[in-house]
């Protein structure tokens, strides 16, 4: 019983982070249909960002602060110079940029900083909690709670307020949001800012479990883009419930069958699910006019 | 960074060959990639010594110029520079190959070109058997498990659990671990693996700490791993002794683990990372003594084990070419085998024609965590 839910825990501390980072696939997604294989970067930053900051004295907060708000500039950088200027290219075309741009962000940023790993303390200590005979950092529910504040925030910034409708808008038919008077070239930049900032908030939560390096973005990218499929691309629920349940797979097949399976049963799950509902869990059916 | 890749350029274009008579050492480095943190130390070392040996006038009255290209731990890249360097750059001699991989694309092209080539990588591969013209520098993970085992056993530990990484590291050294674990008289009981970038580890300790009878836990792994293993372990009270491996023996460990969480741990190191403690008559005291000085000076930060490996490496070359007089490749290289009593960092060198390492078991030093530094345990 204790081994169940010490892997259980363990799932969840997993399935935070990768939730964490499949969130902020959604809102770029959502205004452009662009997957944005620079988030891990983003991840990246917020992590580095922070570390360094704090390293130079400043407090916590404050240099998780500057970490988020540098890495929101940086994505309206992303999108203002590479994006941009290639507006009327097809989306594989801006999703190649992306990946582009995640080479070049993964370089300068080891330049700037460096390339060993890093890690700053835990927000409220390293003391384990104990949960029914199972054991869980408390910076794991730091993660949990995180990620859930961001997919409330997430849901009502979508169905709550007009932005976020002018960001749907803008999604399903970039021409007529145009005429109904959307600025489109607004909600492009505000989705990249939103997105850098979601990852940075990420990097800055996770950094005390993960560690961090410049080169850590690419492996989260690919684990969050696979529990962002997995729930339903573009869907704040999905990204959120198929980050968890990417984690507790891994976690529960680690511990139940065998710890070299781990990656792979989790892609199996997400094959399986992919040939049964080709739109994730929770995403919506597009339909196109033939 | 810039000078290097100034360097390189220049090496490139050919420019330097209009210099004064010149010992051309190459190297290929792992400066970035996923080696990255291996790399880095080592070209720093590499950089500053050649610049001190210059400033000292050289060897045998001849500047050193050193050619030096980042791989980027691929192995295709550093066949491709290792072919540059006795092609075009015709050096006498290369100093490199980061990881195992790019070690064993490098040694093809050294031994067709028979040019002496001294790897930085761990694997017992590179010098057994014995290749002419490879020597390496780091220990080899077999004589990590074995240093391990000993240690163990002295503890009265006979029964034990593993977790390695999927790494080449990591995979390498779990694999060295079980086929010497047999005569160590140590018995593997649970053995369990992680990613490389995996962030929790609970499950796979959990399985080994309700295993009946582990009465220790050895982790084979480096870069992030360790570090987590070392949480996790700390998170579940699993309260049996703790093994790392040497390719987490640095300072930059300690910190990412937290003190309180790697306290009481224990691995194989480097006399390097415990130079303090060493007794005043060790051979090595003021060679490590000296590295840690100028590195600290020249960079701002303490050297690491890694950045030891390349020490080492170019003491022995600078040795050899001063004791063979001479700079032709094959004259370094009998010379580098006939090397004998060397004081490096890793430990003290005595090569033959049957060892292209050149030191045993006993330049190992078993190290424990306290208080968030290093003690010797022997």
């Amino acid at each position: 019983m204790s081994e169940l839910m010490q892997f259980l825990m363990s799932g969840v501390t997993v399935g935070a982070v990768y939730a964490l980072v499949a969130l902020g696939f959604t809102i770029i997604y959502n205004a452009s249909d662009v997957v944005n294989f620079a988030q891990g970067e983003f991840v990246m930053l917020g992590g580095m960002i922070t570390t360094f900051a704090h390293l130079a004295g400043l407090p916590l907060p404050l240099a998780a602060l500057i970490a988020i708000a540098a890495t929101a500039a940086v994505g309206v950088a992303l999108d203002k110079l590479a994006i941009e200027p290639a507006r009327g290219a097809p989306v594989v075309s801006l999703i190649i940029i992306t990946i582009g741009a995640s080479i070049f962000i993964r370089g300068v940023a080891q330049l700037v900083f460096d390339k060993q790993l890093h890690r700053f303390p835990a927000f409220t200590g390293d003391a384990p909690i104990a949960l029914l005979g199972a054991t869980i950092l408390p910076q794991s529910l730091w993660m949990l709670a995180g990620a859930i504040a961001v997919f409330i925030g997430l849901w009502a910034f979508f169905t709550r307020t007009l932005t976020g409708r002018a960001v749907l808008a803008t999604s399903n038919n970039r021409l007529a949001a145009q005429l109904v008077g959307i600025n489109v070239k607004w909600v492009m930049t505000l989705s990249f800012a939103l997105s850098a900032a979601i990852g940075a908030l990420a990097g800055v939560l996770a950094t005390p479990v993960t560690n961090t390096s410049y080169d850590i973005g690419i492996a989260l990218a690919l684990k969050g883009f696979a529990a962002a499929m997995l729930g339903g691309m573009g869907n704040p629920k999905g990204a959120l419930v198929g980050g968890i349940l990417l984690g507790l797979i891994e976690a529960l097949t680690a511990g139940y069958v065998s710890s070299v399976y781990k990656d792979a049963a989790a892609f199996v799950v997400i094959l399986v699910v992919l040939f049964a509902m080709p739109q994730g869990l929770f995403g919506s059916k597009t339909t196109d006019r033939v | 960074m810039k000078t290097l890749t100034a360097l390189a350029t220049l090496a490139a274009l050919g420019a330097a060959s209009a210099a004064s008579a010149e010992i051309r050492i190459g190297a290929t480095i792992s400066e970035t990639g996923p080696a990255a943190f291996l790399g880095d130390p080592e070209a720093k070392t590499l950089e500053m010594m050649v610049e001190k040996l210059n400033a000292a006038g050289g060897i045998n009255g001849e500047q050193v110029e050193l050619v030096l290209y980042d791989d980027g731990g691929d192995p295709n890249k550093a066949r491709t520079f290792a072919t540059r360097l006795v092609e075009d750059d015709e050096v006498v001699a290369i100093i490199g190959g980061t990881t195992t991989g790019a070690t064993m694309s490098i040694i093809p092209v050294a031994e067709d070109a028979e040019v002496p080539f001294i790897s930085l990588a761990g694997a017992i591969e590179i010098i057994d058997p014995v290749k002419d013209w490879v020597f390496k520098t780091p220990h080899t993970d077999r004589m990590a498990c074995a240093k391990i085992f000993e240690d163990m056993k002295a503890r009265g530990i006979t029964r034990i659990g593993m977790i390695s990484g999927t790494d080449g590291f990591g995979a390498s050294m779990r694999k060295q671990c079980l086929e010497i674990a047999p005569e160590a008289g140590i018995e593997v009981i649970a053995d369990e693996s992680y990613g490389p970038t995996d962030a929790d580890m609970t499950p796979q300790l959990t399985n080994i700490k309700n295993r009946a009878g582990v009465q220790a836990v050895l982790n084979a792994g480096f870069g992030q791993g360790p570090s987590v293993v070392t949480r996790n372990y700390q998170q579940l009270a699993v309260g049996l002794p703790l093994y790392q491996s040497h390719g987490v023996a640095s300072k930059g460990f300690i910190d990412l683990a937290g003190s309180g969480a790697a306290e009481g741990v224990r691995l194989p190191g480097t006399a390097l990372l415990v130079g303090d403690l060493l007794a005043d008559d060790d051979p090595q005291k003021p060679v490590v003594a000296a590295y840690v000085a100028e590195y600290q000076a020249e960079y701002g930060e303490a050297p690491s084990t890694f950045g030891g490996y390349a020490h080492d490496a170019f003491a022995i070359l600078t040795d050899a070419i001063t004791r063979a007089g001479s700079a032709d490749p094959e004259e370094i290289r009998d010379a580098i085998e006939t090397t004998a009593g060397l004081a490096g960092t890793t430990g003290v060198v005595t090569m033959t024609p049957e060892d292209h390492l050149g030191f045993d078991l006993s330049a190992f030093r078993m190290l424990e965590i306290r208080d968030g530094g290093w003690t010797l345990v022997d």
